[in-house]
């Protein structure tokens, strides 16, 4: 293509010309569509300018996931999507139930079960998402294992990753006494008096969750307590830490990925 | 690892990464597939299986079974499985704390620089072993009554009879399971041994009368059993019976 001429300047000296606005102004000349155009763009770098997240965001969404990383890889995202769902349709249930164990707490979840627009179905995404999340913990942790993705450099992400394991059944473990029917009941006593067979601390655990001697009127405050609050902060929190060491650390490769040698860097330039 | 195993890990490592492709599009798609698959089946779970509740709790009963979430079974089984009072603890607390101790150290003790399965043949046979095992039991657990079932051969005699004795031997059988009879008697391996006396050869103490009239009016602290329908009492009081 033939070069072509450049067309003449402008007839307007360079003092007198309209600057072409900067960053975050408008000279007014794009019109409203314009304008909703840069709206976003304006909003996130007013909070860039103040936060300088976008850095942050950039390390998290940008980094590099090796060759080779496939399906099995989504068990560790599809864990945590199991554990929002919970808290979502959690909230709603928190809505409505009353941890009284004089009747007030079978009687409002019967209330939610039968009444409440949608309520038994929140209700079952509850109660079997729990199922899903224990099996997708494992099976992530299967993974994890069977890559060999505890080792060195990854050791503590596992650590942290045996402390949510744990938390997780803890969390079923307080979620089943709530509805406070008789199969709630019996399998939540059986489970303090286990607890309570254990050696050194086995008695005051037992007695730490029953809130004292005997099964009594604080016991389903204090499991719905720590089933409400205390755990799923403490999982939020060791979620968050598992995630920065993830994309600190990156994912690992499966392990019969072996790095090709690119025979571009052997060659010598003489 | 030493400390050059450490660092060829991590040269090789970097190598891949640099070689792979950036985690957003490409790997924020699949979780994001997967994301969509989790939440169909909770929703399906949840419209097909629903959420029942069962009758309120009674802490006066002591005619329920207690059931723990399926993915307990496993311990439930461990407890049902082990039965002297000393291995108790054992079993209930002493398995799980190893094992979760084990777990935690998992990294510290297995240091090793071979990340392939195949080349790893102690942590694969673990593997496969503790899996295994979670399995059966969670298995057997789901298939079990509770600790407090009874678990006795049906006597020869009953078998060979069959038709009506046979059935009303096994309602009795599971009647007394489900009745917590066994929380204040032993019978054969299960059960408490007290307050109340061995049951394992009653029949050899008492005649089916006997059974009978102790279960309507019985000593404190037993409870009285006449408010059973008649065909389940009787039927208690025939599998009794054949306890010699
Ligand atoms: C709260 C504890 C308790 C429960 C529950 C209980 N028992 Fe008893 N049972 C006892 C005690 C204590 C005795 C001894 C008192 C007596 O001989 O009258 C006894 C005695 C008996 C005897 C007479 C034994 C003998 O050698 O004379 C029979 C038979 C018996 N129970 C059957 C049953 C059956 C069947 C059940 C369940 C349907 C049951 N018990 C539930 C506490 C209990
Ligand atoms: C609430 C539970 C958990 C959540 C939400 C979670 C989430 C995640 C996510 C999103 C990843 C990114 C890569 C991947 O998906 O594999 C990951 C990696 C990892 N997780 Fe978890 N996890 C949980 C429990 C566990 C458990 C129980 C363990 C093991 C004991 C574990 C050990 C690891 C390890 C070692 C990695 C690094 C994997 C690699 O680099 O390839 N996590 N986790």
């Amino acid at each position: 293509m033939p070069k072509l001429p450049k067309l003449p300047a402008p007839p307007l000296p360079a003092a007198l010309q309209e600057p072409p606005p900067r960053p975050g102004e408008s000279n007014g000349k794009g019109g409203p569509i314009e304008d909703a155009k840069a709206a976003g763009i304006n909003v996130v770098d007013w909070v860039d300018e103040r936060t300088s997240l976008s850095g942050a965001g950039r390390w998290l969404m940008f980094r590099k996931v090796p060759k080779g990383t496939n399906w099995f890889y989504t068990l560790g995202s599809a864990t945590m999507f199991a554990f929002l769902s919970q808290a979502v349709t959690g909230v709603f249930l928190a809505m409505y139930y009353r941890p009284d164990p004089a009747g007030g707490a079978y009687e409002s979840i019967r209330h939610v079960t039968n009444e409440v627009f949608l309520g038994q179905f929140v209700r079952g995404m509850h109660k079997w998402g729990s199922s899903v999340m224990v099996i997708l913990v494992f099976l992530h942790m299967g993974r994890t294992f069977l890559f060999g993705a505890y080792k060195y450099p990854r050791e503590l992400n596992w650590v942290i990753g045996v402390v949510l394991l744990i938390l997780t059944m803890v969390m079923s473990f307080t979620g089943y006494l709530l509805p406070f029917d008789q199969r709630a009941y019996w399998a939540t006593i059986v489970g303090v008096n286990i607890n309570g067979t254990g050696p050194l601390i086995g008695p005051y655990l037992s007695d730490f969750l029953r809130a004292g001697p005997e099964f009594g009127a604080t016991t389903l405050s204090r499991f719905y307590a720590i089933h409400m609050l205390l755990l799923p902060g403490a999982i939020v929190a060791l979620i968050g830490a598992h995630l920065y060491l993830v994309a600190k650390l990156g994912t690992t490769a499966p392990p019969w990925m072996k790095a090709e040698q690119n025979p571009e860097l052997r060659k010598v330039d003489v | 690892m030493n400390q050059r195993e450490k660092e060829e890990y991590l040269r090789e490592y970097g190598i891949l990464k640099a070689q792979g492709k950036p985690f957003f599009p490409y790997a924020v798609a699949k979780d994001g597939a997967m994301a969509v698959v989790v939440m169909a089946i909770i929703i399906t779970m949840s419209l097909v299986l629903g959420a029942e509740l069962g009758p309120k709790a009674n802490p006066t009963t002591t005619t329920y079974v207690p059931r723990p979430e399926w993915y307990f079974f496993f311990l439930f089984e461990v407890l049902r499985v082990i039965k002297p009072p000393s291995l108790v603890p054992l079993a209930t607390i002493g398995v799980p704390t190893i094992g979760m101790i084990l777990l935690f150290l998992l990294p510290f003790f297995d240091r090793g620089p071979e990340r392939r399965p195949e080349r790893r043949p102690i942590a694969m046979v673990t593997f496969v072993t503790v899996f295994g095992a979670m399995a059966f039991l969670t298995y057997q657990g789901a298939n079990a009554g509770s600790p407090f079932a009874v678990e006795k051969p049906t006597p020869p005699a009953v078998k060979q009879a069959g038709g009506a004795t046979l059935a009303e031997y096994e309602l009795g059988k599971a009647v007394v399971t489900s009745s917590g009879c066994l929380a204040c008697h032993k019978l054969g391996e299960n059960g408490n041994s007290g307050p109340g006396p061995d049951l394992t050869h009653i029949a050899s103490r008492l005649p089916a009368q006997g059974i009978a009239r102790t279960l309507v009016n019985p000593t404190a602290p037993m409870p009285s059993f006449k408010n059973l329908p008649a065909q389940r009492f009787n039927a208690v009081v025939a599998f009794l019976s054949q306890l010699k």
